[in-house]
């Protein structure tokens, strides 16, 4: 233990100067032990196809592009569409999620899809979110083996698959659905909420800053 | 850094007398200030959630010690390393020491104040590494030379027209006239420095004891390619920034960015736990945390707590008429702004800077508008007592007047300032019919009376004008 930390935690100590030591203790491994949401705004409360509309509004509002398939058979068509329309190559990198494996981009003759790490030259990513966040129109991505963090982050485009039933209404809500995985949390949990913008240039916001240029959702009904 | 406070108030008048930059900070009025009230109008349980994260934040303060321990146990078993600094220098030595450890050449960074605080870039550079800024603001006055004049938007102060010019010097080329093409070209230049990177270097927003995760919010996603990019991650902040669970750092970020920018959620949050694991395809191999004390454990004690509930959102200085007038670099330290006029005297001592306290048209607004709540005026007046006891500051209403003086130059911030020279009337008339101490005018309100002028209140002025779009 470093001469610095004892010093650190000491000077702690001393000036909180707490009379109630067991006390202190007991409400922080309370506190620890039951984690619970603390206040949840009304909005976040909506159900079904309200909830969905909600992320909706929400994602556009800062420059998502929402694009809902009914089913994953209709990826393929959608991806290609999408690309098309914003003038982009028609090659992605993806993520090796199962989802996209059942979705059989590879069999669209004109598109070129590896399954892979980024790299710089790739002008399109392709993953899967674990949740959407209707509140604030968020999706929430988490690091795995097959679904590399940088896929959202390094190409100018990144292209989302969200099954609406993964829409949460809050944050705790969409994070409650972590606390289940093997290894929880993810090395890397991503609240992605639009596109990379920057208002240091001025006068306007200006959008791709660093990260995505452009920010496509695809709403997926039907998973399976 | 080297403090220059002390000379407060001639860069503030110096600051006014500059058209260009009263332009800029006009911005932030028209811009964040008016956002964030929209932002807060928007969401009924803004209020409640202010209530709920002072809760919090004084609640994760009296119990620091535990909170640490616990977070440092998980970030430790997730494969991430915590080092403890006592002040800037130690802070500065152990990222060095790491960066010379992975034999770094480059490193990368994405905005930390804490950073500045311990003036890292500085120390890097003259110990041989190429470090660059990736926010971009960060990085335009790294090109300048300059420091950073706002929390959340550190160059503010400049136009279009001057960052064009340092770009087309830093970058080659005639200088672009739209902001699209300027951004476009920092952000190629800036791919081609994340991907050169030994090492990349990021603040924390936030601290979670019950995960031992670290928190990063950008609107830019320079953070995620600054940590992501290189083998190495090292991220510094200060030790009051923990909070026990992920549930209460959500209640933290619903203010956050609201309260900064007015939007509802910055574009990027991320929660990162420990390095890159044993089958992941990315990912640093590293992750090291610098934790700083620099003078926080001290505040503890005592009323300046309230001061480490701060979540750095910067609506204090966006709504303060001093801010607003004089600008961030008036401040001659890392923190400007009502907050920076509470932490400066902390950090660089109180003979170094006790203009800073004195700098308030006790208006009020920031505490008004401080989503955790901090009674920044009544923690400035500690501050201009404390000065007072030491015989370092002439007397106050001196110093008044002379801001006065120049806010009268200012047409806009002069009646700014007359309103609330109303409302400060009123308020005190109403409790004693006459005023007896006013305090811009200390010298001239001993000697006689002010009778109470009619009228509303400040604030309620304020949100009638606002309200018409004056
Ligand atoms: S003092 Fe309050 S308003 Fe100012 S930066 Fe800190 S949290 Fe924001």
């Amino acid at each position: 233990m470093s001469e610095a930390r004892r010093a650190i935690f000491a000077a702690i100590r001393e000036r909180l100067a707490r009379v109630d030591e067991a006390a202190a203790d007991a409400a922080v491994r309370e506190r620890l032990a039951r984690p619970r949401a603390v206040l949840v705004p009304a909005r976040a409360r909506l159900e079904g196809e309200a909830r969905i509309a909600l992320f909706c509004a929400k994602a556009q509002a800062v420059g998502t592009e929402i694009v809902r398939i009914p089913d994953l058979a209709a990826l393929r068509d959608a991806v290609s569409t999408s690309l098309r329309r914003h003038n982009l190559p028609s090659a992605l990198v993806r993520a090796a999620d199962p989802l996209l494996d059942a979705a059989a981009l590879e069999t669209e003759p004109l598109l070129e899809v590896r399954c892979d790490v980024p790299r710089e030259t790739d002008a399109v990513g392709l993953t899967v979110a674990l949740a959407g966040i209707a509140e604030t129109g968020t999706v929430l991505l988490a690091s795995a083996p097959e679904r590399p963090t940088l896929l959202a982050f390094l190409p100018e485009t990144s292209l989302v698959v969200l099954p609406t039933v993964r829409i949460a209404g809050s944050y705790e809500e969409a994070w409650a659905t972590l606390r289940g995985l093997a290894g929880w949390p993810p090395r890397s949990v991503n609240l992605i909420t639009g596109p990379s913008r920057t208002g240091d240039i001025p006068p306007a916001i200006e959008l791709g800053a660093h990260g995505p240029k452009r920010l496509i959702v695809f709403l997926l009904d039907r998973p399976s | 850094m080297e403090p220059t406070s002390l000379a407060f108030r001639e860069r503030a008048t110096r600051a006014l007398a500059d058209p260009v930059l009263s332009t800029a900070l006009a911005r932030l009025e028209t811009g964040w200030q008016a956002a964030r009230a929209r932002a807060a109008a928007d969401l009924p349980e803004f209020e409640a959630l202010r209530d709920a994260a002072v809760a919090i934040r004084d609640h994760a303060l009296a119990h620091l010690d535990f909170y640490l321990e616990a977070f440092e146990r998980r970030f430790t078993e997730r494969g991430g390393v915590v080092h403890w600094a006592r002040d800037a220098a130690e802070a500065r030595a152990i990222v060095l020491e790491l960066c010379r450890a992975a034999r770094a050449r480059t490193v990368t960074k994405s905005k930390s104040m804490v950073a500045e605080e311990i003036g890292l870039n500085a120390f890097l550079e003259a110990h041989g590494l190429r470090v660059i800024e990736t926010d971009l603001g960060e990085y335009i006055v790294q090109l300048a030379g300059e420091v950073p004049s706002h929390l959340v938007g550190p160059a503010v102060h400049m136009t279009r027209e001057r960052i064009a010019e340092l770009f087309a010097k830093a970058h080659g080329g005639p200088p672009k006239q739209d902001s699209a093409a300027l951004v476009a070209e920092a952000r190629r230049v800036l791919r081609q420095r994340y991907l050169e990177a030994d090492v990349g270097i990021t603040g924390a927003n936030f601290l979670i004891a019950e995960t031992g995760s670290i928190v990063t919010v950008t609107n830019e996603g320079n953070a995620e390619l600054t940590q992501g990019l290189p083998k190495l991650h090292i991220a510094i902040t200060g030790i009051e920034k923990v909070v026990p669970t992920v549930e209460d750092a959500f209640v933290l970020l619903r203010l956050l960015a609201r309260s900064a920018t007015g939007q509802e959620f910055s574009a990027y949050t991320t929660f990162l736990t420990g390095p890159k694991r044993p089958d992941e395809r990315d990912g640093p191999e590293a992750m090291h945390l610098v934790l700083l004390d620099n003078g926080r454990t001290r505040m503890l004690g005592g009323p300046m707590r309230a001061m480490l509930r701060c979540i750095r959102c910067g609506a204090c200085m966006n709504h303060c008429p001093v801010y607003l007038a004089a600008g961030g670099h008036a401040y001659g330290w890392v923190y400007p702004g009502p907050m920076g006029s509470v932490l400066t005297p902390h950090f660089v001592g109180i003979e170094k800077s006790w203009p800073l306290p004195n700098a308030s048209t006790f208006c009020g607004r920031c505490e008004e508008v401080c989503p955790v709540r901090i009674p920044l005026p009544g923690l400035m007046r500690l501050w201009r007592e404390e000065a007072h006891r030491r015989g370092l500051a002439p007397p106050a209403a001196r110093f008044g007047l002379a801001l006065w003086a120049f806010f009268a130059r200012r047409p806009p911030l002069y009646r700014f300032a007359t309103r609330i020279a109303v409302a400060l009337l009123g308020a005190f008339g109403r409790r004693r019919g006459r005023f007896a101490r006013l305090p811009f005018a200390r010298g001239w309100t001993e000697s006689r009376d002010f009778p109470a002028p009619e009228g509303s209140t400040f604030t309620a002025q304020w949100r009638a004008r606002r309200g018409t779009g004056r």
